[in-house]
């Protein structure tokens, strides 16, 4: 394989998230290593999409630290996370319905459009070129995740497992360091989900991307994962590569149960 | 058959970018440009271009402008004519006021005003949508006409209220005759329009449209909600603001703070709704409609039902019409008659022959 394992990117120490009593994460440490693919599993409630979220800034926790690239990170607000180059795709897809797919990627590339509305207004020179410019850019991304055929369509009228792609795809149109994909394969077919996978891997492989996956199906986390972390009610009860995760008696509880 | 694309290769993404990629769009639109730029001013009469002409492109900017906030930036508004009212005011102050003032910096001036305000009673978008900032642009509404009327200042002491616009002139020719009138309202609205489109097609139209569509999803991939809705509210008002300046200068001559009222609003928002929400043509589109349908009634309807019915029949009946289309508009075609044209044009791929 190309990539090679970095050093630690993200390094998240004793978080705790809590939503007035409710308390969504428990103390919980771990770190994400620059190239990797580090999965998130757990039943459902766990609290792996609450730590997405605290990792991009759009929830904040009560306690603990997080180093991102070495530094100390302060409160964030999301288009700040989205600055330092962490991206995102959701769990329930939220693209933006009324546009079309051409459109709804050149928007992951917003960051780094410099022209303003004025210069937009007139659509001349600059504002012009960079137009064209990260069209370009964007019609790599389109070329990458095999979606021309479809790029002036509206994608209130895509079929799901397309939503889902071009989700990825405006994500990975804004060339992040970090990319963080909540449930990218649920409710998809085998075929979707091996066409999802194999753009996970090439993405990771090609943009030497970090990923952070929450996925519900464990044959596809256990296969392409290079680390887990198990999470269960908010606290984290197995870490580590994916042999040694499946093979943790903590880990068999939480999604077996016990015998009595 | 007439109508298709087929053959018609781009080689750039400048030329893939246009306004209008496909041949026969662009050759009707320069069609229609002419008709309504130069033909239109020599043939059409005094009535046709005070009455009917005027009224509906200083609507369809109106429109426009409550389209770009509400349409495009999904944020509701009911302020729209009171972002017109001070559009109005803020112009005949300033020519008033400062001596040798040109008419088209008053215009601008008129505009910028007009968003200054905006951006204030945009504030409160930041916290609430929907609905509950329908009723805070509400506030704008009644507030801004009670504080022209309430401050003699702005109305420069007319003891009715009512100002008198003075003449429009620019570069020592003064537009007095509707035809002039008409040339410069088409001339402003058209650049205006252009402007319009330019930025819904680039990076500010699609962080409003994203805005609108998922606000979390636009902040999470680096669009700054603050920035991007308070410049909807900005653009926005300029553009109602404008459109007020005009409706005093080139439209109606004399105003007066009420002549602004709520109904106004509503009879922008109508338009919007029947013409096509997140649409600049379905902004023209919709202006004219409301504006030719009350005299299509006041003619029509005599000429079929004859004078038995009375003047406060018609009247009532409009309103009948106009309420019965909304209803209609909404369930049927939401999008409006923008959206009818399109669903027409790709009938038109096909016809005459069905495959």
């Amino acid at each position: 394989m190309a990539r090679k394992i970095g050093g630690v990117i993200v390094d998240l120490q004793n978080i705790s998230l809590r939503f007035g009593g409710v308390k969504a994460l428990t103390d919980i440490s771990f770190d994400v290593k620059e190239h990797e693919i580090r999965s998130i599993i757990g039943p459902n409630g766990a609290g792996k999409s609450s730590m997405l979220n605290v990792i991009n800034g759009v929830y904040h926790p009560q306690e603990g630290q997080i180093f991102f690239k070495g530094a100390l990170r302060k409160k964030l607000e999301p288009h700040e996370a989205a600055e330092q180059g962490i991206a995102r795709t959701f769990q329930n897809i939220a693209l933006f319905k009324g546009m079309t797919v051409l459109d709804n990627i050149m928007t992951g590339r917003n960051l780094k459009m410099k022209c303003n509305f004025l210069q937009h207004a007139l659509y001349w020179g600059a504002a012009q070129k960079e137009e064209i410019a990260h069209r370009i850019k964007v019609e790599e991304v389109i070329e990458f995740l095999e979606i021309q055929s479809i790029r002036k369509t509206p994608v209130g009228r895509l079929p799901y497992g397309l939503q889902k792609r071009v989700e990825l795809a405006r994500a990975l149109a804004a060339e992040p360091h970090i990319l963080l994909l909540d449930e990218p394969m649920a409710g998809m077919n085998v075929e979707e989900k091996q066409d999802m996978c194999r753009f996970i891997l090439d993405v990771n492989d090609h943009y030497g991307t970090t990923i952070v996956l929450i996925e519900h199906d464990m044959g596809v986390v256990m296969d392409i994962s290079d680390r887990v972390v198990v999470l269960d009610y908010g606290k984290k009860i197995g870490d580590g590569e994916p042999e040694e995760v499946k093979n943790n008696p903590e880990v068999i509880k939480a999604y077996l149960g016990t015998s009595h | 058959m007439l109508y298709r694309e087929a053959g018609q290769f781009k080689a750039s993404y400048a030329e893939d970018a246009q306004i209008f990629p496909i041949r026969q769009d662009r050759i009707g639109f320069w069609l229609l440009m002419l008709v309504f730029g130069v033909a239109v001013p020599f043939l059409a009469s005094e009535y046709w271009l005070k009455a009917i002409l005027i009224p509906v492109l200083i609507f369809s900017l109106a429109a426009l402008g409550l389209n770009i906030l509400t349409g495009y930036a999904g944020q509701l508004s009911l302020g729209s004519a009171a972002f017109m009212a001070v559009g109005a005011f803020a112009a005949y102050n300033f020519i008033l006021r400062i001596e040798g003032m040109p008419f088209l910096v008053a215009l601008v001036l008129a505009g910028l005003t007009a968003a200054a305000v905006g951006i204030l009673f945009g504030l409160p978008s930041l916290r609430i949508k929907g609905f509950y900032l329908a009723v805070a642009t509400l506030a704008a509404q009644f507030f801004i006409v009670w504080a022209l009327v309430k401050f003699p200042w702005f109305s420069n002491n007319s003891s009715s209220g009512v100002v008198t616009a003075q003449d429009v002139t620019i570069l020592g020719y003064t537009f007095a005759t509707p035809e002039a009138k008409y040339v410069l309202t088409f001339l402003i609205v058209a650049f205006m329009a252009l402007l319009a489109k330019n930025m819904v097609r680039s990076s500010t139209g699609r962080a409003w449209m994203a805005v609108r569509d998922m606000d979390v999803a636009a902040q999470v991939i680096g669009f700054r909600l603050m920035r991007t809705k308070l410049l909807a509210f900005a653009v926005s008002s300029f553009y109602c603001g404008v459109a007020g300046a005009l409706y005093a200068y080139t439209y109606i001559g004399t105003v007066e703070p009420e002549g602004f009222n709520l109904d106004l609003s509503f009879k922008i928002l109508f338009m919007i709704i029947i013409g096509g929400v997140g649409s600049i043509m379905g902004s023209f589109l919709g202006a004219a409609f409301i504006v030719l349908l009350p005299i299509f009634l006041d003619n029509f309807v005599p000429m079929i039902f004859g004078d038995s019915l009375g003047a406060g029949f018609v009247s009532n009946f409009q309103l009948i019409i106009f309420g019965g289309l909304i209803i209609f508009f909404l369930i049927v075609e939401p999008h409006g008659l923008a959206r009818l044209w399109q669903i027409a044009k790709e009938k038109l791929r096909l016809w005459p022959f069905p495959h």
